[in-house]
């Protein structure tokens, strides 16, 4: 591309038509106030900016005909460049009638304020061709008047659509968006994402943007660098092998969500994935950006660490293989140097009839922080427990392993003793914090009762 | 004179709400929707970061040179009254002036181009402080005896006398948590000055005529310079009283000063820093009673957490206190209510406004009197019934419906099934290795009317237009509740017309003055009432025009279907408005109405505050996992008075979400301050409202059926607003029950769950 080239302006569909945002758009305006204030799109509301209340729930348009419902309030307009786009301005068909999602919703007295109906519209016209569990299609959206049971009503009542594909336009290649004074960067090779890690270290690392994009929205920070890794296809790769399963770093949540519901060994991952987050956060977020902020708390760090996870991670100097415990080395601390980035993530398959949890508490069920994250994986030979890894996370500075715990199992027989024995070890041997989320007391009381939990569950004793 | 009800055919369809479709199609406007005028200002709150301290000063000057910053207005800055406090008491600054009282309180507001230069501008102003101590507990502030206001006490009987002489005694204590209000759209006012003067205050507010009374004391003008107008709120649920007021005011002052058009919109982080919540409550008790679970004396201390100002603590408080016997009749009693004073946020109106944390307390008397005896809780609580034989009056003087209390609580029982379903609790609890079920109930009797007097008021304006169609106007405020469809409803039944006739208008001061918050479940009643009045008003004139017209007597002229008749005369309705108009027949009406025959002594605390009380019965279910303290409500059964439904479906919706949203103050949300007094719990992500998956799996509720109101009310309908909230009460219940404790605080979050699991065999009763 010349130097001398006009920058490229950005760039999408919305509500089927295309629009090409004038020049001096800053590319890491949010959606949310894009849409509301330049585009004067009203519908789409603030609740909190903070992508839990899904008031501002808009759904991007898949070319294979997918729907993904995500928080305008998270999402950046440079993310957006050369995507589709659909709010509830776009819903009505040709003549003008409301889209029957719209009229079910009002007819089935969906509505008391009204404030959270549009994000609730936008949800249940993603639900229409996606489908399933209507909790968890509504776990990303609060209605605070209704108590929700005439909404599940017209959940009830949609009928599925056909998903159509719908191709994207093809745009000029923009490697780079300027507006007001802040720079986008879409670099569409891991070799591009490098060469800017090194030229600008001090830049933001954009995946998601489900933490990063909070701190625009909320936090009205401004960055004036955002390196953009959605567009490097190495880092969107989802390869499965008979070992396991290689993800791409910035692959969001629900593609890995959706491999691990068919992958043979992986439900107990798809379990917990389904209660990160919300559809919207599991439509940006990533594995990659977990792994990056390195949480405390963690919510898919404890079953990497369960699994002997391990992570590829680039830069200058090539590549290099570690494993996700040597990854994570404190308080919110990584192993990853300033010009790296993680390209992606190799998760093992549990082994076959080997045994596999991924436990997690929080005080709501649904689009809820841990409180206390356990992951289990143990093989059990001859009646006793051949290996073993027990991790956790909410539970000390960063998502660790339990030696405790674990030499407390290892070896012995398969046997209640032997889990009693591994919960005390694990309630004596972590460091947790008390916060607003629960105490220390709770949490150390109740990661012990999880291993218990575990052992009536294998034992057979849940089916009372 | 009233209509008969079972006239009723627009009245009491179960109708959609007036904007469920713009609602859906994302057209229906808030205040943050309307297009902003040109040069619009906007404007952030500057807020304290310390719990407790003497204000020495402000340093504004790095903010003022900040870009794009117009303004910087402090407490030196109001043309009128540094005061904002709703009852006109001293004390309640717009802005600290030499004290800080809590973390997040305003002191003072940045005014600029945009939202983001005036939030930057916020955080550059420096507070120069000296820090004090502060009160973060009830406790505290009970033993310093530092209370906002005297005691409320209310006695009957001699209660010291009664707990000596009964056979048996208990005492307890617990505790429940404030609430935060949680309304999707924050506080907003976009204030647009006008000329000479002149400021229209379009402001996200139960009470416009509050917002106009304290945005003129604060600019010091006259109320006729101020309008405020509101089409609709995103939720309110008593936050949207006093709070929405000085949110306005602020806006209000820097339209002044600049002279453009000012917008202040709370972000969601600092409407909840700023805001206040409901009042947290301490309980300490001693009961008498004898062998057959008959209570015979109460003394009880309900000690309200009321934050640092006083705001609306007194009705808070009088609600409490006037409802801790709830449906129950007590010989002895004294209720000792307290407003505490801490470095708090001042707490305000929550849906219920004392009343779910007064009922609380008959609750925990009877479950531990129940235990006591190996009773079941329904049984002591049945057992102390007011009426058949108990005594049917409130302590405070007012007769409760003994028979409809025990109406809804037998058809309650009959929904849930109650006898098959405690057998198969019991069954489960029995073979499961960890888990407990657990049943609950509930009866409610809740006073209706605002406990001021002179709040229970209410106008109308009412136009017919020459072509028929009819255009009302009401002092009531829309916050989704369904309050304007069902005025609407009530118009429309006067006329005779289809709903489609009555156009729904925004709520201004400019068109019904003088008007009462819309609070307190008494929207419908008092503003149905005043539409009622108007309506009729025109519709007589009308009449008169008819019967002149067709030479018959007006008391033959009948309005229905869209029609006017008397005898084989007709005139559809359009006609004979037009005729009105050609006839010079006025066709337009204010309509006001007062709620009739409320009397109260404050100091004897005797009286009827109360135009009547709405009853209500409810039975929960619980599942709860005894090593994580993991729950969740897997069913509930509802019956609850509507009287004669104005909408049945409204209804239906107020009391499935009034029920949940009861059930999110008793279980999940928890505010949660740190040791230096700083909310943590600031946002979605950080405190938890419930869910879709928290609703009950199996939801059922009912309107009691065949139940007209007994008062004269509009149609013969009752308020539903607050008292299903209350029925979340047996999801308490039930999960002691499930747990096996009688002493459970709230919020019962799965860590207390767990803990009261831990300590079941060392709480329980204390004998005296």
């Amino acid at each position: 591309m010349s130097a001398m080239a006009a920058p490229a302006m950005i760039a999408f569909r919305l509500n089927g038509e295309p629009r090409l945002l004038p020049p001096e758009t800053s590319p890491i305006t949010t959606l949310l106030d894009w849409l509301r204030g330049p585009a004067g799109l009203t519908g789409t509301k603030e609740g909190c900016a903070e992508g839990d209340c899904g008031a501002c729930t808009v759904a991007l348009e898949l070319p294979d005909g997918g729907r993904v419902p995500v928080n305008a309030c998270l999402l950046t307009l440079g993310q957006l460049h050369g995507r589709a786009l659909r709010t509830v301005e776009g819903l009505r068909g040709p003549d003008g009638a409301p889209h029957p999602v719209q009229a079910t919703l009002a007819a089935c007295h969906g509505t008391q304020c009204g404030f959270c109906t549009p994000g609730i519209v936008m949800t249940a016209w993603t639900h229409a061709t996606e489908g399933g569990d209507p909790h968890d299609a509504l776990a990303g959206n609060l209605c605070r008047c209704t108590g929700y049971r005439p909404i599940l009503d017209a959940f009830a009542r949609l009928a599925p659509e056909v998903a159509v594909a719908a191709p994207l336009p093809s745009l000029p290649a923009a490697p780079v968006l300027r507006g007001a004074g802040q720079v986008f960067h879409r670099p569409a090779s891991l070799d591009a994402l490098i060469a800017l890690r090194v030229a600008h270290p001090e830049a933001w690392l954009l995946a998601g943007g489900t933490d990063l994009g909070l701190r625009i929205s909320d936090h009205r920070e401004q960055p004036a660098l955002v390196i953009c890794m959605l567009n490097v296809p190495e880092l969107a790769i989802a390869a499965v092998t008979p070992a396991g399963l290689r993800i791409g770093a910035a692959l969001p949540y629900r593609d890995l969500l959706a491999l691990c519901v068919a992958e043979p060994g992986f439900a107990p991952l798809a379990g917990l994935l389904s209660r990160l987050g919300s559809r919207q956060i599991r439509g940006m977020g990533t594995l990659g950006g977990n792994l990056g902020t390195a949480s405390p708390i963690g919510d898919a760090l404890p079953p990497l660490l369960a699994l002997g996870a391990s992570l590829r991670l680039a830069g200058p100097e090539g590549e290099r293989e570690m494993a996700v415990e040597d990854f994570l080395i404190g308080y919110r601390a990584t192993a990853l140097r300033p010009d790296e980035v993680i390209r992606d993530i190799w998760i093992p398959r549990p082994a076959e009839g080997s045994l596999f949890a991924c436990e997690k508490l929080s005080r709501r069920h649904d689009q809820d922080i841990t409180a206390v994250g356990l992951s289990v994986a143990l093989t059990v030979a001859e009646g006793c427990i051949a290996s073993v890894r027990v991790a956790h996370g909410g539970l000390g500075p960063q998502a660790a392993r339990a030696p405790g715990a674990e030499a407390a199992l290892a070896g012995a027989p398969f046997a209640a003793a032997a889990f009693a024995a591994a919960a005390a070890a694990l309630s004596a041997e972590v460091t947790p914090l008390d916060d607003l989320r629960a105490s220390a007391a709770y949490r150390r009381q109740a990661a012990g009762n999880l291993l218990r939990r575990l052992w009536w569950r294998w034992s057979g004793a849940e089916a009372a | 004179m009233p209509a008969p009800y079972s006239l009723a055919r627009v009245a009491g369809a179960a109708l959609p709400h007036d904007s469920a479709l713009a609602h859906c199609t994302g057209e229906a406007r808030f205040i943050d929707d309307i297009a902003e005028p040109p040069g619009t200002l906007h404007a952030a709150l500057v807020l304290s970061d310390v719990a407790h301290a003497r204000l020495l000063g402000l340093d504004m000057a790095a903010a003022r040179g900040m870009a794009g910053v117009v303004a910087v207005l402090g407490p030196g800055d109001l043309p009128g009254e540094n005061n904002v406090s709703p009852g006109h008491k001293p004390g309640e600054p717009l802005f600290a002036e030499t004290e800080i009282l809590h973390w997040g309180q305003a002191l003072a507001l940045v005014v600029a181009t945009t939202r983001d230069a005036a939030l930057a501008a916020a955080q550059a102003v420096q507070a120069r402080i000296e820090p004090l101590e502060p009160v973060l507990s009830i406790e505290t502030a009970l033993a310093k005896g530092d209370l906002l206001m005297p005691p409320m006490v209310l006695r009957e009987g001699d209660v010291d006398a009664a707990l000596a002489a009964a056979p048996h005694r208990l005492q307890g204590a617990f505790r429940c948590g404030g609430q935060e209000h949680f309304y999707l759209e924050g506080q907003i006012c976009l204030a647009v000055p006008g000329e000479d003067g002149d400021l229209l205050l379009h402001s996200s507010t139960q009470h416009p005529t509050e917002v106009q009374h304290i945005a003129a004391r604060v600019l010091g003008c006259d109320c006729n310079r101020i309008t405020v107008q509101v089409r609709r709120m995103g939720g309110a649920f008593g936050g949207k009283e006093s709070n929405a007021s000085w949110v306005a005011a602020a806006a209000a002052l820097a339209a002044r000063h600049t002279g453009r058009p000012v917008k202040l919109r709370l972000s969601r982080r600092v409407d909840m820093a700023v805001t206040g919540k409901r009042h947290p409550f301490l309980f300490r008790w001693q009961a008498g009673f004898d062998a057959t679970g008959r209570i015979l004396a109460l003394d009880a201390l309900l000690a309200a957490d009321g934050g640092h100002v006083l705001d609306l603590s007194p009705g808070v408080i009088f609600r409490a206190v006037t409802h801790a016997l709830n449906a129950l009749a007590v010989p002895a009693v004294r209720i000792d209510g307290r407003v505490v004073r801490t470095n708090t946020v001042g707490n305000t109106a929550f849906r219920g406004f004392g009343g779910p944390q007064g009922v609380l307390l008959s609750e925990a008397v009877v479950r531990q009197v129940a235990h006591a005896l190996g009773m079941t809780p329904e049984a002591v609580r049945a057992r102390n019934f007011a009426g058949g034989g108990n005594g049917d009056t409130t302590p405070y003087g007012q007769a409760l419906d003994g028979a409809l209390i025990r109406r809804v609580w037998r058809e309650a029982e009959a929904l849930s099934g109650w006898a098959e379903r405690r057998a198969a609790v019991d069954r489960f609890n029995a073979a499961h290795p960890w888990k407990r079920r657990g049943l609950g109930s509930f009866v409610l009797a809740f006073g209706i009317s605002f406990g001021v007097q002179s709040m229970n008021q209410a106008g109308a304006l009412v136009h017919v237009y020459a072509d028929g169609s009819i255009r009302l106007n009401h002092g009531g405020t829309e916050m989704g509740q369904g309050l304007f469809v069902k005025v609407a409803q009530v118009v429309a039944e006067v006329f005779g017309v289809p709903l489609a006739r009555v156009r729904i208008t925004a709520t201004s001061t400019a068109e019904v003055p003088n008007t009462s918050a819309t609070a307190a479940s008494t929207g419908s009643d008092l503003n149905g009432w005043a539409a009622h009045h108007a309506a009729a008003a025109i519709r007589d004139r009308m009449a008169q025009a008819a019967a002149t017209h067709w030479g018959v007597d007006a008391s033959e002229v009948a309005f229905a279907e869209g029609e006017a008749r008397a005898g084989n005369h007709r005139l559809e309705f359009g006609e004979l408005a037009a005729l009105c108009h050609r006839q010079r027949v006025s066709l337009s009406a204010t309509g006001f109405y007062r709620t009739p025959g409320l009397h109260w002594d404050p100091v004897a605390l005797r009286g009827e505050p109360f135009f009547y009380f709405s009853y209500g019965a409810s039975v929960a279910e619980v599942e709860v996992d005894t090593l994580t303290g993991e729950h969740c409500c897997t069913g509930a059964w509802l019956v609850q008075d509507c009287g004669h439904s104005l909408n049945p479906a409204v209804d239906l919706g107020q009391i499935e979400g009034a029920f949940v949203q009861g059930m999110g103050w008793l279980t999940c949300e928890e505010l949660w301050w740190d040791t230096a007094g700083r909310l943590r719990t600031l946002g979605p992500s950080t405190y938890k409202i419930p869910g879709s998956r928290d609703v009950p799996e199996v939801f059922e509720v009912r309107l009691l059926a065949d139940a007209p109101a007994r008062a004269e009310t509009i149609f013969r309908s009752k308020a539903v607003g607050e008292p299903p909230l209350m029925l979340a009460t047996a999801v308490w219940n039930a999960l002691a029950d499930a747990v096996g404790t009688v002493t459970l605080d709230m919020p019962v979050t799965p860590e207390r769950l767990l803990l009261a699991w831990g300590e079941r065999d060392g709480i329980g009763e204390q004998r005296v």
